[in-house]
């Protein structure tokens, strides 16, 4: 028993990696807008599937112009990632504009709700577009990166199966990489980081301290949702066929790993991110060897879930919140 | 005030006036198609109901077209017998409660004596209950649900197979023509998926395959990786998955990106253009299974496709021919019963009888007939095969019970 998930275990990793660093990067989103505002964006799911559909129509008209072929496969990605990022970045500020600074003062449930229904708006907004030009809502990118790698696992201990990878994982990988660690960078060390984390602090006070609130908070919409868009470009590019309604399912799982890593935490994100997309994959894979075909892969959500249960019971504030003095 | 109150009665009473002219305009609209009899021998009135609007419009038109092509052809016989065949479309919009609403006027004029449809099975219980009601015989073309026939109805018929039908024929064309003895099983969680994928594990057991995996995937998600990974594991020679064409191509497309290259099969809920477009050339080696067969795989066949083609000047749709033949099975019931009852019009419970009793009959597409639950012994389940990632695919096999 024991000796076939090790086996498998190599591979199970990978798509595992593939997965949490789609998962990190939406958390990403969530937390931090958390962590201004305590509003809980879950119109966010959305501006990531909305990310999805703009990369994949611009990849389409790039390669219906015959660039895609003529310009490096990186360099098109790069331009595909900055366009998309700035598309939806500038779509959440505007929804922050629209939707939400004129709720600010309002109980937190209406900022909730009205969250709720942007969503809506934005899934049947795309699908409208989508069913307008296609006749059909379900979009298939163009097929990049779909290089074969075979990474001989076996050769490090004979144990392992080889695992092999389509070359896009590398391009999830690295390019999610990059963004954590930018906005890492970002939040830690700019002057306009310390400025959200000031906001994130204490709002009143910071705007005391001359901190503009109004900018700082778009600024953070700007930066959440430019990352969920382009996360989204690379959900398209490792999965190939996307529809309105991926944004759902996937936007419900990140929010739970920002949960996870302690929302309002951004290293915590990551980390949950990832955490959850590992036990996830381990589970569909492994569920029914190690409960001897009692549960099947279809409960590998019910594992996933039953662990961040475990997790909040022992340790609410989640594995790197802090534990949040109640302000009188 | 009293303005405000004086408008309000002013405005109900314009309501209730328009109300009853609309009822009004209604009934003289409809009352000349109800006198129409008179000349020419008794009429005698076949209903068919399909969506005629909306987005199965095409293949709803195609089942109304099918039909009226059988009607026409067979006017001069019936009129040799001194009744008049009329054709009353209805279009029930894919619509359950449209469905019903059409089937009660069908009920309430006498002259009908048969219904062909529908397309969908969820409108075709409800609706069918009503025909029961008012003892009027259904034949329909392209019902696969088993609840369709399962309830016993004395008037409810089909000439499509079913859909636990679909499963078994698919494992025993795995087994016996794949080969397959390791087979790996997938489904959706749906009704339709997981009904679908237990008929198959059941007919792959009995037919002597091993069941190396029966797992399940959630709609709505891309990455099932998960799964895949046990299927690289136990390395069957065949993997069936029981769901519709989403998540089917998704599959696809990620197990040959695994380098899984054995063959999948799948159900009539993959049968769809955009699975091909979704999976795109790792579709190829794929197999799915249908109620729908190739009319023009027949010379009879061939000859209908070009007969309704110079007729309506379209291409036959994959229920054309089934519109085609349910029509005549219908038509062969009514002469048998006109003929047992002394060439008078017989009752819609002597019509009913007659269509249960058909047996052998051959038309263009299917032999039909009828066993006691309605259900015809002679309906195939198709076997297709993606060799291109072309849509449709090739026909590779037909099964029957």
């Amino acid at each position: 028993m024991i000796e076939h998930v090790l086996q498998t275990l190599p591979q199970v990793v990978i798509d595992g990696l593939a997965l949490g660093a789609v998962y990190a990067i939406v958390a990403l989103g969530y937390t931090m807008v958390y962590g201004i505002l305590e509003l809980i964006n879950f119109a966010h799911g959305e501006i990531f599937m909305t990310g999805a559909f703009v990369g994949t129509a611009l990849f389409l008209s790039l390669s219906a112009f015959g660039w895609l072929s003529s310009m490096p496969m990186l360099l098109s990605l790069l331009i595909v990632l900055v366009a998309t990022s700035i598309v939806t970045g500038l779509l959440g500020m505007g929804i922050e504009r629209v939707a939400y600074r004129p709720l600010r003062s309002a109980p937190k449930l209406i900022t909730l709700i009205t969250a709720i229904g942007i969503s809506f708006l934005l899934q049947d907004f795309v699908r409208f577009i989508t069913e307008l030009k296609k006749g059909n809502y379900i979009l298939t990118g163009p097929s990049l990166f779909s290089g074969q790698v075979n990474i001989s696992a076996s050769s490090i201990w004979s144990g392992f199966h080889d695992a092999s990878v389509k070359s896009s994982f590398f391009i999830v990988l690295v390019t999610a990489v990059v963004m954590m660690m930018t906005l890492d960078f970002f939040v830690n060390k700019t002057k306009w980081g310390m400025a959200m984390r000031a906001v994130a602090q204490d709002r009143e006070t910071a705007a005391l301290m001359s901190v503009n609130v109004n900018k700082v908070i778009a600024l953070t919409f700007f930066i959440g949702s430019a990352l969920g868009g382009a996360t989204g470009v690379l959900f398209a590019i490792q999965y190939g066929t996307i529809d309105p309604y991926i944004g759902f399912i996937l936007g419900l799982k990140a929010f739970t790993a920002a949960v996870l890593g302690g929302i309002g935490n951004i290293r915590g994100a990551m980390f949950g991110g990832i955490v959850l997309g590992l036990l996830e994959m381990f589970a569909a894979a492994n569920l029914p060897i190690v409960s001897n075909g009692i549960l099947g892969a279809e409960y590998k959500d019910v594992f996933a879930f039953s662990i961040l249960i475990v997790v909040l019971i022992f340790k609410p504030e989640g594995l790197f919140g802090k534990v949040s003095i109640e302000k009188v | 005030m009293k303005r405000k109150k004086a408008f309000s009665i002013f405005t109900s009473a314009t309501l209730a006036i328009g109300l009853l002219a609309g009822c009004s305009a209604d009934k003289t609209s409809e009352t000349p198609k109800n006198s129409e009899g008179g000349e020419g021998g008794t009429v005698i009135k076949i209903a068919t109901q399909s969506p005629l609007s909306g987005g199965a419009a095409t293949l709803g038109e195609s089942i109304k077209l099918g039909a009226q092509l059988a009607l026409e052809e067979q006017k001069e016989k019936f009129e040799k017998l001194g009744f008049k065949l009329e054709l009353v479309p209805y279009d029930d919009q894919a619509d359950p409660k449209k469905g019903v609403a059409n089937a009660q006027l069908i009920g309430a004029d006498q002259q009908v004596l048969g219904v062909v449809g529908h397309l969908n099975s969820g409108v075709a219980i409800p609706s069918s209950e009503i025909y029961e009601k008012y003892s009027i015989p259904m034949v329909s073309p392209a019902n696969t649900a088993t609840d369709v026939t399962d309830r016993g109805l004395k008037t409810v018929n089909r000439i499509c197979a079913r859909d636990d039908f679909q499963g078994p024929a698919g494992a025993k064309f795995a087994v016996e023509k794949l080969g397959a003895k390791k087979i790996f099983i997938i489904q959706d969680k749906t009704a339709y998926g997981t009904g679908l994928a237990e008929a198959f594990k059941k007919g792959a057991e009995e037919a002597g395959a091993e069941v190396v995996g029966f797992e399940g995937i959630t709609i709505g998600e891309k990455d099932f990786n998960g799964v895949l990974n046990q299927v690289l594991a136990k390395k069957p020679d065949l993997v069936y998955f029981g769901g519709m064409y989403t998540e089917g191509g998704m599959l696809i497309k990620q197990a040959r990106d695994k380098g899984i290259t054995v063959p999948f099969m799948g159900g009539d809920g993959m049968d769809s253009s955009t699975l091909v477009e979704i999976a795109g050339d790792a579709v190829k080696n794929t197999f799915i299974t249908s109620a729908a067969g190739i009319a023009t795989a027949t010379e009879s066949g061939k000859q209908f496709a070009e007969r309704y083609k110079q007729k309506f000047g379209k291409n036959i749709e994959s229920y054309s021919a089934y519109g085609y033949d349910a029509m005549g099975v219908l038509l062969k019931a009514i002469e048998e019963a006109i003929k047992a009852n002394g060439n008078k019009l017989p009752s819609r419970e002597q019509v009913a009888e007659a269509v249960r009793h058909v047996q052998d009959y051959e038309g263009v597409v299917t032999k039909v007939s009828f066993d006691e639950k309605g259900d015809n012994k002679y309906a195939k389940i198709y076997i297709y095969k993606f060799e291109e990632a072309t849509y449709p695919a090739r026909l590779e096999d037909e099964v029957s019970k």
